[in-house]
């Protein structure tokens, strides 16, 4: 895996892409096009509200465990992530 | 079962990594206090600095940090439990400090869950986080001074900032604005963020009705007088003003005031021991969240003489948030935001007709689950108390999901 020092490459429902080092995955979910995050109890598309930490709705799927809130963790080299679309 | 537990007794334990903590943590390692501090984030600063290390004049090496920690349960008297994305421990302390911040508060609209409407400081967040804003068309909306910086961020990062969209008139934010005259430094921060922003359109009396969009937001409907007009974007950045995150301070059982916990002229809550200082205690924002914090800080610490000498400077920034508070106040025409079928409680997708046939917050979450998903009312709680009038019910431990193996005590 070749990336520069300053950016970092991971894995978004399949899709390899470079995200400058010390974004969180909220971002390179949104990089990477998808912007339907997880899918409520009634089907309906979601992503991040609050941007914190507060309101869950950023929950994605990361190195398989679900439910990760996606604005508070940082990427990491390698990661696969997976959002509910 | 805590997977550590320390055996260190911290004379001082500071939640919240933010600006008040920051400074509470500053003063009570200057008077000599051993200091832990605790914070959900990966890294300190808050939600205004979210910065890799402590910023100056904060930093200091004394204070024991644990970054992306949530502190879930009390368990003991003076013990907290911490959750890490794969550990838990437990941390002992002989005095609190709680200074835990705010969140925005939220209003349900029709539209408001699709992706790309965010909360206003979500969005800044998320730009801060590392999501490219460059030539993204973005209408920021909802109330309070918090919109100016925002949308003035999100320029300066390239974005086409559409419009401001505040619900206040613009009397009311005259009358403050003049009232910043006799606060210079206030005055120029505030031109600063205005000249910042020429030429984006700033509308007072003016709120979103609705976002429309499929898979997500394409525009935004604004009323403005009477008038409605719809708006093509790519994000809405909409907050309310903000709510103290009071959550923590009532599982210890800290009184709650009108504006948030309650304290003493020493910062102190009315448990014994136990400090609150910045937002959690009202909104008052940078300012007054420093000197609260720098009080509560020499207080935990045992030196009051020192907390004493910052009386006078909490008093005058204490004038300034009220000021604030009176000229951004929400209208009442706010709560027709939601139609019948508009979701209030997204993490359970609970409609308004539903909640508003309960008569409390307690027969609301028992009938339609309303407040009782992961978010445990934080989101929707905020938008009740104004729609509604309900105010949340006590707060039981865990205060947010925490792991079976975290619970599991020995």
């Amino acid at each position: 895996m070749q990336t520069r020092p300053e950016t970092l490459r991971l894995r978004v429902d399949g899709l390899t892409i470079d995200v400058p080092a010390g974004s969180m995955v909220s971002a390179a979910v949104a990089m990477a096009g998808a912007s339907r995050f997880r899918t409520s109890v009634t089907g309906q598309p979601r992503a991040p509200l609050c941007g914190m930490g507060i309101c869950f709705e950023c929950r994605v799927t990361i190195n398989g465990r679900p439910h990760c809130k996606s604005c508070q963790i940082p990427c990491e080299v390698g990661m696969e992530v997976e959002t509910d679309a | 079962m805590p997977d550590v537990v320390s055996n260190v007794v911290f004379d001082v334990a500071v939640i919240g990594a933010g600006p008040a903590g920051l400074a509470a943590a500053a003063r009570a390692v200057e008077s000599g206090a051993r200091v832990a501090m605790i914070d959900d984030n990966p890294r300190p600063g808050g939600q205004i600095w979210r910065v890799s290390r402590l910023p100056e004049p904060w930093l200091r090496s004394q204070v024991e940090l644990f970054s992306g920690a949530r502190v879930f349960a009390a368990p003991a008297a003076g013990v907290l439990a911490l959750e890490r994305s794969d550990s838990s421990l437990e941390l002992r302390y002989r005095s609190l400090i709680l200074t835990t911040g705010a969140r925005e508060r939220f209003l349900p609209f029709p539209g408001w869950t699709l992706p790309n409407v965010m909360g206003a400081g979500g969005l800044q967040a998320l730009a801060k986080s590392g999501l490219p804003v460059n030539g993204k068309r973005i209408v920021v909306a909802g109330s309070g001074p918090l919109l100016l910086a925002v949308a003035k961020y999100l320029r300066d990062h390239g974005a086409d900032v559409r419009m401001i969209a505040e619900q206040a008139d613009s009397s009311a934010i005259l009358r403050f604005g003049l009232g910043l005259i006799a606060r210079p430094a206030k005055l120029i921060q505030a031109i600063g963020l205005r000249a910042g922003l020429l030429g984006v359109r700033y509308l007072t009396t003016c709120w979103p009705v609705g976002a429309h969009g499929v898979e997500r937001l394409e525009s935004v409907t604004l009323q403005r007088n009477g008038k409605t007009w719809t708006e093509p974007c790519d994000y809405l950045a909409c907050g309310f003003g903000l709510i103290p995150n009071v959550e923590l301070p009532a599982l210890f059982g800290c009184r709650m005031s009108e504006t948030g916990v309650a304290v003493d002229e020493y910062q102190q809550t009315s448990v014994a021991d136990i400090y609150g200082a910045g937002e959690v205690t009202g909104i008052g924002g940078l300012d007054l969240a420093l000197v609260e914090g720098e009080i509560a800080g020499y207080a935990a610490a045992g030196k009051p003489q020192d907390a004493r000498k910052l009386f006078a400077a909490r008093t005058s920034n204490r004038q300034f948030a009220d000021a604030l508070e009176r000229a951004f106040v929400l209208r009442a025409e706010l709560r027709n935001l939601p139609q019948d079928d508009t979701f209030v409680c997204r993490c359970e997708d609970v409609t308004y007709a539903r909640i508003r046939q309960c008569s409390n917050w307690r027969e609301a979450k028992l009938h339609t689950r309303c407040g009782m998903g992961p978010c445990q009312g934080r989101v929707c709680g905020g938008a009740v108390e104004f729609l509604l009038g309900w105010k949340p019910d006590s707060v039981r431990p865990p205060v947010l999901p925490a792991r079976v193996g975290s619970l599991a005590r020995p």
